[in-house]
């Protein structure tokens, strides 16, 4: 790009493209494409008409059309799986957000005896192989009549991403300087209203962050739902998507269009938690 | 973009979102609690306060986490199958689930079978995230923010949702991935069949666990990266290092409990992996593509022997166990460090 002609300023900010540096940059773009392409072509297989999904050879210039859609959100009981979805993952955060909210202000702030213990526990909790425990809360939810419940599956959500809460949180009460909270007190604030009134705004973002990561990991979950929640009245979004190719047969169309549909709010949590999401999740067992 | 400047060494080990800092007004004290206040005065002995604050956490973690765990022992010294499923009796046959199983050559298969994916995985996974950090960091700007968003996507995709995305791309008649090795020149593959055995449907699942995982790798390899000052590959590059001596005597020694961390949470991770696995194939065809965990499942709810997929489930969380006493030990350690 840059010509011999140019002056030296500009050489300098753009060094003429070495057969290295072009390489370099092929790679990338190449690499970029890889990971890219699965998702691009679940956006785009979910706008193709059906006619052109069935063809032995992929098109990949086509009118796109929407019809996919309704037939994604037509099964029976969609809206009632959207509905257990929202309230296991909801419910699941919350009730995360303000059991961990105590326990780490007390692990961040406080002095007691077993608060290392109670760190470890904690952490230990974090990498706890849900995915193996299936049989025996599957046995369980039978003793005690719980099988196909929605509140039975919004309480394992909820300590699933509790731990996460808790060690997160732990860290933000740490970032604020205990001076305000003094502050607070000396100006004649009891310690809950400090705490009300100091650190939880404060707290805001990283409440927010915090709650966005538990949600995508209640949203994403799949092996406690397919062993405790048979009965289609209590499927979740995950298991209507598992389940929505062998129910359609080859409707890949349809099945491409559910899957944006499931992934749409994820991506959009999560491109929007990026700066959060290196780094901060190594401890977290967010997502595998 | 997308990447925090500051550390992945001390990050894997803390929890601390990085970017707090930009938007909460106290920042967050460098990077996360690196630099605690000092202790005494941070905590104030507080009665039976902090006890009554951890209280509904401890409580809610001893009912579903801890007392599944215990029942899960408890299932796998009963032998619990069809029968006493219905007349619900409880028949205690000791270690017999357990000594069944370790007889059993299809139990040594499925764990070979884990161990070999786990390992494949992992060794995958660090390798090309490694590579792809490395390359991260000699980018330019514009093309390096193209390649953290493709790899952001690739992360951010649901597993249930990318299990199905996957079985599109190598469907039999309509896939892509037919019609590129046919374009590519490869014959037989009108239409061939991905998921014809267990091995090859645990091909599909690496590739998908490996383009799922590989991300998080890298981003946190850059991440680290940048933490390594630039005089140092100046200075090693002074002496005439080129760019695999300098990788082994500069890099990798700074990053080096990064790449332990990393290596053992990834190597916990893919061998409880159960969605990528059941989802894709439902452990078959023929029983074929089941590592530990899906096997379990199957043994369980599949086939009715409750008591000994519970001892399976023992088994392999003793596994797991291994790995994790590594992971934690690391962790602990660099939390004494900071």
């Amino acid at each position: 790009m840059s010509t011999p002609t140019s002056t030296p300023q500009s050489l300098r900010r753009r060094p003429p493209l070495r057969p290295a540096a072009i390489l370099k940059n092929l790679t990338a773009l190449a690499l970029a494409a890889v990971f890219l392409f699965p998702v691009y072509w679940m956006f785009s297989s979910s706008l193709k008409p059906q006619h052109e999904i069935l063809s032995k050879d992929p098109v990949f210039l086509f009118t796109p059309t929407f019809e996919n859609y309704p037939t994604a959100t037509g099964v029976d009981l969609f809206w009632t799986f959207v509905r257990n979805s929202l309230i296991v993952t909801l419910g699941a955060v919350l009730l995360a957000l303000l059991v961990a909210l105590a326990a780490s202000f007390a692990i961040a702030r406080m002095k007691f005896k077993g608060r290392k213990g109670m760190v470890l526990v904690v952490m230990m909790a974090q990498m706890a192989p849900w995915e193996v425990m299936v049989i025996a809360m599957y046995m369980i939810a039978r003793d005690g009549a719980m099988l196909n419940s929605i509140p039975l599956l919004t309480a394992i959500y909820f300590v699933m991403v509790l731990p996460f809460t808790i060690w997160t949180l732990r860290g933000f009460i740490a970032a604020v300087p205990v001076e305000l909270e003094e502050a607070a007190q000396i100006d004649g604030c009891t310690r809950g209203q400090a705490f009300r009134k100091v650190i939880f705004p404060l707290l805001a973002p990283g409440l927010m962050s915090t709650s966005l990561f538990g949600f995508i990991t209640a949203w994403n979950e799949f092996a406690m739902v397919l062993v405790l929640n048979k009965d289609k009245e209590a499927h979740t979004l995950t298991l209507w998507l598992t389940q929505f190719q062998t129910a359609f047969g080859d409707d890949w169309g349809a099945t491409m269009a559910a899957s944006t549909l499931f992934a749409l709010p994820v991506l959009i949590v999560f491109l929007f938690l990026q700066r959060r999401a290196v780094g901060g999740m190594t401890a977290g067992a967010v997502k595998g | 973009m997308t990447v925090d400047s500051q550390g992945a060494v001390d990050s894997a080990s803390v929890d601390t979102p990085r970017g707090a800092a930009s938007q909460t007004p106290p920042p967050a004290s460098g990077p996360g609690e690196a630099v605690p206040p000092p202790r005494g005065r941070r905590r104030m002995p507080s009665g039976i306060l902090p006890y009554l604050l951890i209280a509904p956490a401890v409580a809610s973690m001893a009912v579903l986490l801890l007392y599944p765990l215990v029942k899960n022992l408890i299932l796998s010294l009963q032998q619990l199958n069809r029968r006493e499923m219905i007349t619900r009796e409880t028949v205690w046959i000791g270690v017999d689930n357990y000594t069944k199983l370790l007889s059993d050559p299809d139990f040594w298969n499925v764990v070979l079978r884990s161990l070999f994916f786990t390992a494949a995985n992992v060794a995958l996974i660090m390798g090309l995230g490694t590579l792809i950090g490395l390359l991260l960091n000699r980018l330019g700007k514009a093309m390096r923010l193209t390649l953290s968003l493709a790899l952001m996507f690739a992360w951010a995709m649901p597993i249930v949702a990318s299990v199905t995305i996957f079985r599109w791309l190598f469907d039999e008649q309509f896939g892509v991935v037919n019609w590129l090795m046919r374009t590519l020149g490869f014959a037989g593959y009108e239409q061939h069949n991905w998921f014809e055995t267990g091995f090859s449907t645990l091909v599909i699942v690496t590739l998908l666990v490996v383009w799922g995982s590989v991300p998080f790798v890298a981003l946190n390899m850059y991440a680290g990266l940048t933490t390594v000052g630039s005089e140092l590959y100046e200075a090693a590059k002074m002496d005439g290092a080129g760019g695999w001596r300098t990788f082994w005597s500069v890099v990798f020694p700074n990053l080096k409990p990064f790449f332990l961390i990393t290596t053992f949470l990834e190597i916990i991770w893919v061998f409880k992996a159960f969605a990528q696995v059941y989802a894709m194939n439902l452990g078959g065809p023929d029983r074929g593509s089941e590592t530990l965990p899906v096997y379990a499942y199957i043994e369980g709810l599949g086939q009715q022997h409750y008591g000994l997929a519970a001892a399976i489930s023992i088994l392999t969380i003793v596994m797991l166990l291994a790995a994790m006493s590594f992971y934690f030990r690391l962790i602990l350690k660099q939390e004494e460090e900071q």
